[in-house]
């Protein structure tokens, strides 16, 4: 059974896994699944700003706070107590097309080219990792939602804006991925 | 007890997120490569289970735990700031190669540089908590 569970899941396992997020937070603390309103709420906490949108009672959405929390626990836990293989399973079509672009190093599930300290000073650590978590702090907050409040919890109610949202998430992945990671790459 | 659950919901979460490879950066631009059915597989069938679980509570009215009625709030739409927003927010996805859960998952991982993207992204929240009254809807 360990085993088992240990091994990456296929993605009929792991996507109803994620589904069916929606249903027990809904259960038991009758809350919409998300993801993105914790950095808002770490911001309102941390009182770094006087501006209106961080004027409200963060206590009282405390549990997404918490929610954020057990996701770091429960990475730890899975990462340490049960690991899977040193590769992530990308297709060899995927591998092909890195290795041409100048990554070297796929073990874990980044590439440590890009994604460890010693790099923090280059320029592709500098864009991937500090511009990308910026445009993600504030792209999810004008979009009202990241790929769990719209792409999950969203597209599961149908609503018409996730799914806006959505396409946008992909035009903007799309674009940066086809045209300007290559170049990112290149700097290595 | 809430926060208990809350603790314990978000640990199930990440250790998914860990298993099922969602968090790495080499499957979000494989997916974003069209080089693999994983990621679209694992979203649309977490979608569907989403929305029939919505049905099933709608159908037979559930109440939760608390026993109050089941019936989330529809996000409101400002068409302007989705597109845009949603843009913006893809194009951190596809540098970062995670969004905000595997963010944190990541830093559970062992990738503890990824703490430097949620402190940016925190920076990225406060400039558009500044900004945002001048910004399209």
């Amino acid at each position: 059974m360990i085993e088992f569970i240990s091994q990456p899941w296929a993605w009929y396992i792991a996507g109803p896994a994620i589904g069916l997020m929606v249903p027990l937070l809904l259960f038991f603390l009758n809350k919409s699944f998300g993801v993105s309103s914790s950095l808002k709420h770490l911001c309102a906490m941390c009182a770094i700003s006087k501006a209106d949108y961080f004027q409200y009672n963060w206590k009282k959405e405390s549990w997404n706070l918490l929610f954020v929390f057990g996701i770091f626990l429960g990475a730890l836990f899975v990462t340490k107590y049960l690991p899977a293989n040193e590769l992530v399973g990308i297709s060899d079509a995927t591998v092909t097309k890195m290795s041409s672009l100048g990554i070297t190093d796929f073990t874990g599930l980044m590439p440590s080219q890009i994604f460890s300290f010693d790099q923090l000073t280059n320029t592709a650590t500098l864009i991937s990792v500090i511009l990308g978590g910026f445009l993600v702090g504030f792209g999810t907050r004008y979009a009202g939602g990241c790929t769990s409040g719209h792409a999950i919890m969203g597209l599961s109610m149908l609503n018409l804006g996730s799914l806006v949202a959505v396409v946008g998430f992909f035009v903007g992945g799309l674009a940066v991925s086809w045209l300007v990671l290559p170049f990112i790459l290149a700097s290595l | 007890m809430k926060h208990l659950y809350a603790l314990l919901l978000g640990a199930l979460f990440g250790g998914i997120l860990v298993k099922a490879e969602v968090l790495s950066w080499f499957r979000i631009q494989e997916m974003f490569w069209f080089q693999s059915f994983h990621m679209y597989g694992t979203i649309g069938s977490a979608v569907a289970v989403g929305a029939l679980s919505l049905q099933i509570f709608k159908r037979f009215k559930a109440t939760s735990m608390s026993g109050d009625l089941i019936d989330p709030a529809t996000k409101k739409f400002n068409k302007k700031g989705n597109l845009l927003g949603g843009i913006i927010f893809g194009c951190g996805w596809a540098l970062t190669g995670a969004c905000p859960g595997p963010l944190f998952a990541l830093v559970g991982s062992g990738y503890g540089i990824m703490l430097a993207s949620i402190l940016s992204a925190m920076l990225g929240v406060w400039f558009y908590g500044t900004v945002r009254g001048k910004l399209p809807r």
